[in-house]
């Protein structure tokens, strides 16, 4: 059974394949049918993998499949080979049963759009690129899959490309990630370098033999991973991509830019620990760049007014708690959160998908209101994924993964109090704008009348999702011992608090959100108006609407000295160069022209002029 | 002949042949600069003949009667032949003559005049240097032609058959290509 | 005793002579009598080089050069007929179709 393994990124990509080459030609039905039916088929595999590994495990605690050599230099060997073990197994699990719900529900969304089959086909080989990444014996072979899954989000971003905004979104997500992949391609050449090979579970073992903790080696490794991790997963410095990726079709925000590909970054931290155990200050880096993304987007995610903003910098801010956690060395923890993250995340697009349909692609959460008796099936869902978002404690899975994470904070070597504070008033963010955008959206008065209503094929996949983002935290004990298979398990240490204050602190944070919330929004809804009348409120909200201002930073730091840099070479210094060669060879092909007058005695006369001067030089030598 | 001692006879028959070789030369020149400024081509034709028949005897003179007789019948025959027949073929007449004869303006020696003269210097200043004023003439007749040429000349003899071949094919090819019919098979093929 | 040195001497006239043939005329006929001129001298002058070392290799070459004029007459006759019928003229400076 686990030799089938194989068959959960071919099948994947072999769909995409399908429709990119015939889909133009196949009805809409048919597309569907592929499209979907490929991530099914991968998900039932991937689920008959699960259950053989979970039932009768590898004796080593890992199943390794070795396809073909992909190339061969010397001891440079790389494979196409797979790995699972608890940690991939987790992921491949949930990343292809959320797709394959998005892709059901995508079935209904995209219904009518003229790029049907290219959507499914982008869709498809994301989850193939995807699942390569996860399964990737070696680094090369993840990074083909990171770079894939990178093409897909481009690709799938400018979808609509028609409009040149969204094409511009697709190239910033594209370059800025690119920055990433490029610390990251250095990091793994530096490990390739000095380790000698790129298998990961060899390289964790030379590392672990050859590197003593804290060597410069290790922390240089552990940053450059990590900067290909902040890149992928929209962390502090490089997030600006992931707000303006909104831009794609909302399937495509809720698999890629929410539930998975997103999270590559926490895998690719997770996979390669053994390197940030041996780096403590890298992965204090990991830790910082965690905490300071999950309060800054948290602080972000308040002033927006574009439904989908909301939502992806709540993603920013959950995936710095999944940094928090492996920072703290909770790396099943992060996990955790990961798989709850990726179940309540895709749940909030979805149904914020189905509410922008409904009210004509209106994004404006102003716009919106009283959708409650509208849009039942919406509210409820997006209420359990709020919920669970904010962490609703003991009935959500959210609460259950993030309270570990908090737990870990306070009680690890490298956390605590501080870093387990400013996780708190990230809940208390958290808690907030959840709550202020489901008062907005779904409660007061009806601003906007609904036209359509969500069939089956949209809601089902939501009321799933739903399911699992409220009992998918009740798995947590056995979910952590699954875990100690692949990783390490934590070490308790530091300030000794204990699950249950940690729990009832985070509990508190959570309601005070919430009653913040309902005061402000529901009860007074000119407060908020009132606080950005103040001077001070009016530059702090544009502040924290504007990322920190890390978009208006990077366009004055790196984007207008290139501009202006390439604006004062346009005529290129460089290529004067080779402008110049080409016309003195063209002035000489002229004048040689010239003497080509196609006259036959002009010619001979050349030719005795010839023999004249040659002799003469043989008579004066 | 080589073993023979040095007689009067001998002196007597080398005067004339010195004799020849000094008209024969003029004759060569005279008739070359005839041809030359002929305007009509039977006319240029016939000089022409009679400068490589004077060849003809300048190579006899030095010793080589195979390379005389091939001069005559090869030269004066055989290739003037085939000049007559194109000469005759274009059937140029009178108009063409008095063409020729305004092409002819004393302007357009001049330069090639010049340049050739220069050439002409050059020869002689080199030939000047280095060259036996004179040499007891051997004759070497076709036996020894043959045997150089049979013998460390073979590989020169096959290439100047495939040159002859490589002529026979392009003056076949350049006299058929003008029907309409292989015209058409041309078309065919291209 | 013959002279050798003005034999080479009237090689070399012919030679010229026939440089100023292919400089001067335009029509290609009297081009390729001009060619078989300095052809011609060129042949004398290996003779005469030959008959001044007593060997026969002078004439081997003469006999070359013979074979090449032939090759070269048949060829270039071929040309001028299917010049004169394709342009009606054997003017060399009327096809200048080569021109750079």
């Amino acid at each position: 059974m686990l030799g089938l393994l194989w068959l959960v990124p071919a099948i994947p990509f072999a769909g995409a394949l399908w429709l990119a080459v015939v889909g133009p030609r196949l009805r809409e039905r048919a597309v569907a049918v592929i499209g979907t039916g490929s991530i099914a088929a991968a998900t039932i595999v991937s689920l008959l993998i699960g259950a053989q590994f979970l039932s009768s495990p590898p004796a080593s605690g890992a199943y390794t499949q070795t396809l073909w050599t992909w190339v061969g230099v010397g001891t440079f060997q790389p494979g196409i080979a797979f790995y699972l073990d608890a940690l991939s197994l987790v992921m491949v699990v949930v990343v292809t049963f959320v797709s394959f719900l998005i892709h059901l529900y995508s079935t209904e969304f995209m219904h009518g759009d003229e790029g049907y089959s290219r959507f499914f086909a982008y869709m498809n080989l994301f989850v193939a690129s995807m699942v390569t990444l996860l399964l990737a014996d070696n680094l090369l072979l993840l990074y083909l899959g990171w770079e894939g899954v990178g093409l897909c989000s481009y690709l799938l971003i400018g979808f609509w490309y028609k409009d040149t905004v969204n094409g511009i979104a697709g190239q910033k997500a594209f370059i800025v990630t690119r920055a990433g992949d490029t610390a990251m391609a250095v990091g793994l050449y530096l490990l390739f370098h000095n380790l000698g090979t790129l298998r990961i579970q060899d390289l964790m073992q030379a590392a672990h033999d050859h590197w003593a903790v804290g060597s410069p080696l290790a922390v240089a490794a552990g940053l450059l991973l990590l900067g290909g991790a902040v890149g992928k997963s929209a962390q502090l410095p490089l997030q600006t991509w992931l707000p303006d990726a909104m831009a794609g079709p909302t399937p495509t925000s809720a698999l890629i830019h929410a539930a998975t590909m997103v999270t590559a970054g926490v895998y690719l931290i997770a996979r390669t620990h053994v390197v940030y155990e041996l780096a403590p200050a890298a992965q204090f880096a990991v830790a910082m760049v965690g905490i300071l993304t999950l309060l800054m987007a948290g602080c972000s995610a308040l002033t927006q007014w574009d439904i989908k903003r909301v939502l992806a910098y709540s993603t920013i801010s959950q995936i710095g708690y999944m940094f928090l956690a492996l920072g703290v060395g909770a790396w099943g923890a992060a996990i955790f959160h990961f798989m709850t993250h990726a179940f309540f995340k895709a749940l909030l697009f979805l149904a914020s998908g189905i509410v922008i349909e409904a009210l004509h692609h209106e994004h404006n959460i102003f716009r919106m209101g009283g959708l409650r008796k509208e849009l039942p099936v919406a509210f409820w869902t997006f209420l359990a994924g709020g919920c669970a978002l904010a962490g609703l404690p003991l009935i959500t899975a959210g609460f259950y993964s993030k309270d570990l994470i908090l737990w870990s904070t306070a009680n690890s070597p490298i956390g605590g109090a501080l870093l387990w504070v400013g996780g708190l008033i990230g809940v208390l963010f958290t808690s907030l704008y959840t709550f202020r955008l489901i008062f907005l959206v779904f409660f007061g008065d009806v601003k906007t009348p609904v036209s359509h209503r969500p069939g089956m094929t949209m809601g089902g996949p939501v009321m799933v999702l739903a399911a699992l983002a409220i009992i998918g935290g009740f798995v947590k004990g056995s979910f952590e011992t699954l875990m100690t298979t692949a990783l390490p398990p934590f070490h308790e240490a530091g300030l000794g608090v204990s699950e249950l204050v940690s729990s009832t602190v985070a509990g508190v944070a959570f309601a005070l959100g919430l009653v913040v919330a309902w005061y402000i929004w529901v009860l007074h809804p000119a407060l908020a108006d009132q606080a950005v009348e103040f001077s001070g409120g009016r530059l702090l909200h544009r502040f924290w609407f504007s990322d920190w201002g890390m978009d208006w930073l990077y366009d004055r730091l790196l984007v207008r000295p290139l501009v202006w840099a390439a604006t004062i070479n346009k005529n290129d210094v460089i290529d004067s160069i080779y402008d110049g060669i080409a016309a003195v060879t063209t002035t000489f092909y002229r004048a040689a022209s010239l003497t080509e007058t196609g006259k036959l005695r002009w010619h001979a006369a050349w030719i005795a002029g010839g023999t004249v001067v040659t002799l003469a030089i043989v008579m004066l030598l | 002949m080589r073993a023979r001692p040095w007689m009067f006879t001998d002196f007597c028959r080398e005067g004339k042949m010195i004799a020849a070789f000094y008209t024969a030369s003029a004759v060569a020149i005279i008739a070359t600069i005839l041809m030359l400024t002929r305007v009509n081509a039977v006319h240029a034709l016939l000089h022409l003949i009679v400068s490589l028949l004077a060849v003809a005897v300048i190579l006899f003179d030095f010793g080589a009667p195979f390379a005389a007789a091939l001069e005559v019948i090869i030269y004066a025959g055989a290739i003037m032949v085939l000049f007559v027949f194109v000469v005759m073929l274009l059937n140029l007449g009178e108009a063409a003559a008095r063409a020729e004869r305004a092409l002819l303006k004393p302007s357009a020696w001049i330069g090639p005049s010049i340049l050739t003269l220069i050439l002409l210097a050059e020869f002689l200043w080199l030939l000047g240097h280095g060259v036996a004023p004179a040499v007891q003439v051997v004759s070497q007749g076709p036996v020894e032609v043959g045997m150089a040429l049979f013998g460390p000349y073979m590989l020169g003899v096959e290439l100047a058959s495939m040159l002859l071949l490589a002529g026979l094919v392009a003056a076949y090819h350049l006299g058929t290509a003008k029907s309409p019919r292989s015209e058409a098979t041309h078309a065919s093929h291209s | 005793m013959l002279p050798i040195r003005e034999g080479f001497i009237v090689a070399g006239i012919l030679f010229t002579l026939g440089v100023v043939g292919v400089l001067v005329r335009r029509n290609l006929l009297f081009v390729l009598m001009s060619i078989e001129i300095m052809l011609n001298a060129a042949g004398l002058a290996f003779v005469i080089a030959g008959t001044r070392w007593g060997q026969p290799d002078g004439q081997v070459m003469f006999l070359f050069i013979l074979a090449m004029a032939a090759a070269e007459v048949s060829v270039g006759l071929g040309l001028v007929l299917e010049l004169y019928h394709q342009f009606k003229t054997l003017d060399t400076d009327a096809i200048s179709r080569m021109k750079g």
